[in-house]
């Protein structure tokens, strides 16, 4: 336990420095920095003319359908890993399983890229 | 109080306070991003515990994928915070008293709550024994060769997801032109153009 720690202290250090360093900018900012906005100067600027529309417009379903199957390959990735680690003791059940496992998520892409879902029109 | 406590109560107040902002930001684009805290400082309790894995799962899988995938959700809403402000006053009476009930359930399961003869309770978890194998091996043991059929059925269910989210989502218009990249391989050039010879000054 005290091991596994100590190998984790070198991040703990990193992750301390990190957010000291974020503090002491943003606070550096907030207290030394000039501040004396005027309404022409904190209005949105694009290029010149006034802003068309407001930030927070709907968007393409189609964003959201890239990123689920970008999760199902990450987790199929996640899966991976533990096998790959236990790969020199595994038993020939493990190997197939695995083997079967990726089939079955071949079989979806294979679907998706005849469905056309990974292309961009 | 030695660095692993503090870290604990460092990571564990952040994560309640992280929770805490995610229910009551007004922005739901906030309450994503003290979601995202949230996952990241339950790594940390993860790495404490001695779960590396499951930890670097957590960065990987939930910071990486889902909490974008969070991200989406929102923009997708149409959010009209005015209008929001006055749903959650209606429905706050409705919400408290849900909560009382689950914590008046946890209260009842705490009351409960025996513990064996002769049983020891752990102060603090005990992670990986000196010695023994890590704990990705570990579970690269279990997993794929004990409980291959849990396995194969999260191998069924990512292929449920993804056929469904292309059902649910991929719409093909057909008023555009696409790229048909099989026809542009086996054109012909010979059907597709001709070469003709203009003598000058008289044309075609």
């Amino acid at each position: 336990m005290d091991v596994l720690l100590s190998e984790y202290a070198p991040i703990l250090i990193f992750l301390a420095l990190a957010i000291g360093l974020g503090l002491v900018l943003i606070l550096a900012a907030v207290v030394i920095a000039v501040r004396n906005p005027d309404p022409e100067k904190v209005s949105a600027y694009e290029c010149g003319f006034n802003a068309f529309d407001d930030a927070r417009m709907k968007f393409d379903v189609r964003f959201y359908l890239v990123s689920i199957l970008f999760i199902i390959f990450d987790l199929e990735v996640a899966f991976l890993f533990p096998w790959a680690v236990a790969f020199p003791e595994g038993s020939m059940v493990a190997f197939w399983s695995m083997m079967i496992f990726l089939g079955v998520l071949t079989v979806g892409f294979a679907y998706e890229w005849k469905k056309g879902a990974l292309e961009w029109e | 109080m030695g660095i692993a406590d503090f870290t604990f109560y460092v990571f564990a107040l952040v994560v309640i306070a992280a929770g805490f902002f995610t229910v009551v930001s007004r922005n739901p684009v906030h309450s994503v991003l003290w979601l995202i805290l949230a996952f990241l400082t339950s790594a940390g309790l993860f790495v404490l515990m001695g779960a590396e894995f499951v930890a670097m799962l957590l960065i990987i899988v939930y910071v990486g994928a889902v909490a974008v995938l969070f991200l989406f959700v929102v923009m997708m809403l149409d959010v009209d915070f005015a209008e929001l402000k006055a749903e959650m006053a209606r429905y706050v009476p409705l919400a408290g008293l849900i909560g009382l009930v689950l914590l008046m359930q946890l209260g009842l399961a705490y009351g409960t709550w025996v513990t064996g003869e002769g049983v020891e309770l752990l102060d603090a978890p005990q992670g990986t024994p000196e010695g023994a194998a890590h704990n990705t091996a570990a579970l690269g043991a279990l997993i794929y060769d004990r409980y291959w059929l849990l396995f194969q059925m999260a191998g069924l269910i990512l292929l449920v997801a993804m056929v469904g989210a292309i059902l649910l989502t991929l719409r093909h218009r057909t008023d555009i032109k696409r790229q048909d990249v099989l026809a542009q391989l086996y054109r012909d050039p010979k059907k597709a153009m001709e070469l003709k010879d203009v003598k000058s000054g008289q044309g075609l």
